[in-house]
């Protein structure tokens, strides 16, 4: 039994839906729903990955490339904001993050 | 089954757990660690993929660069657990429908008739030895995505401006000194030079005080 392109999107699709439901589960956790985002970049990019590889085309990798450029991008102002944010509230309760409600 | 599948299993499986130890994980610390792993096993799928370059990259970038980066913000911030962890399984029915949902999908796109590349197609000389994945990523990279990547890097200096002037403050009770302002510190700035006549004309004496007149009535 050799692998094939259905095993790496299979443990990609399981990824994705184990960090779809992180995300469901740790909503007041903003912490961890940065990371539950990483996990579901990582399983788009090992989608990506296994299309470049099973179908000989390394224009996939180069799209992995980017996607960690603006994924890195990405966590550094989501961490820089959460830093922010318990700078002026103390917490990071997002219950208390109605200040633009009026 | 041959030995690479058997590799595949077990990352795959170890990718799996410290996936769900991510997302279930009590404390922070411990799901940025397990994230640290989950990003090794993904690098150790990747290099079955011979994507060996992005395997490491993702072991430069993510564990070296941006984990370090969680791991500083969760000990910086001290986070009360316990508001955050109750009602931690109250949505649980909804989100494990949601994700069986995405994985099901998944299976049945998988399952029915989805047959592109079985087998790695002409397996890009992939056995022979001179085949560098760097090589062809970097000639692609700096030819036909020069403008992308360009585009990338300038994301990169959007990114660390943005992350420094977010989080940049001026303490109040520190005297530090601008150095532009010292700069551009001009001499009249400091020294004003008051013009005065050369001299002046002495005051007119004042005049003679009368010597309070004697009480003559006396």
């Amino acid at each position: 039994m050799t692998l094939t392109l259905g095993h790496f999107l299979s443990l990609g699709a399981i990824l994705f839906a184990l960090s779809v439901i992180g995300i469901f589960l740790n909503r007041r956790n903003l912490i961890v729903l940065l990371m539950a985002i990483e996990l579901m970049l990582l399983a788009v990019n090992m989608n990506f990955v296994a299309f470049s590889h099973y179908l000989n085309d390394m224009h996939g990798q180069v799209f992995v490339f980017f996607i960690l450029t603006v994924a890195a991008a990405e966590s550094a102002i989501g961490l820089a904001i959460l830093v922010l944010l318990f700078r002026n509230n103390s917490n990071i309760n997002i219950d208390e993050l109605n200040t633009l409600k009026g | 089954m041959d030995v690479q599948t058997g590799f595949f299993y077990l990352f795959s499986a170890m990718l799996l757990f410290a996936a769900f130890r991510v997302i279930t994980a009590r404390n922070p610390v411990y799901a940025a660690l397990y994230l640290v792993l989950a990003f090794f096993q993904a690098a150790a799928v990747w290099i079955l993929l011979r994507a060996e370059f992005l395997a490491i990259t993702l072991v430069l970038v993510y564990v070296g660069a941006v984990m370090v980066l969680f791991l500083f913000v969760v000990m910086m911030l001290d986070v009360n657990m316990d508001g955050v962890r109750q009602n931690f399984w109250k949505h649980f029915p909804l989100a494990a429908t949601v994700g069986a949902v995405i994985a099901l999908q998944m299976a049945a796109v998988l399952m029915g008739g989805f047959r592109v590349g079985e087998e790695p197609r002409a397996v890009v000389a992939a056995g022979a030895p001179q085949f560098s994945n760097t090589a062809e990523l970097g000639r692609l990279l700096y030819t036909e995505y020069l403008y992308p990547l360009e585009i990338a890097a300038v994301i990169l200096l959007v990114a660390i401006i943005a992350a420094i002037a977010l989080t940049l403050r001026t303490r109040k009770d520190s005297r530090q000194m601008d150095p532009s302002d010292q700069v551009r510190v001009k001499a009249r700035d400091r020294v004003r030079v008051v013009r005065m006549a050369p001299t002046l004309a002495a005051p007119p004496p004042e005049p003679e005080i009368p010597p309070p007149p004697a009480d003559t009535k006396s």
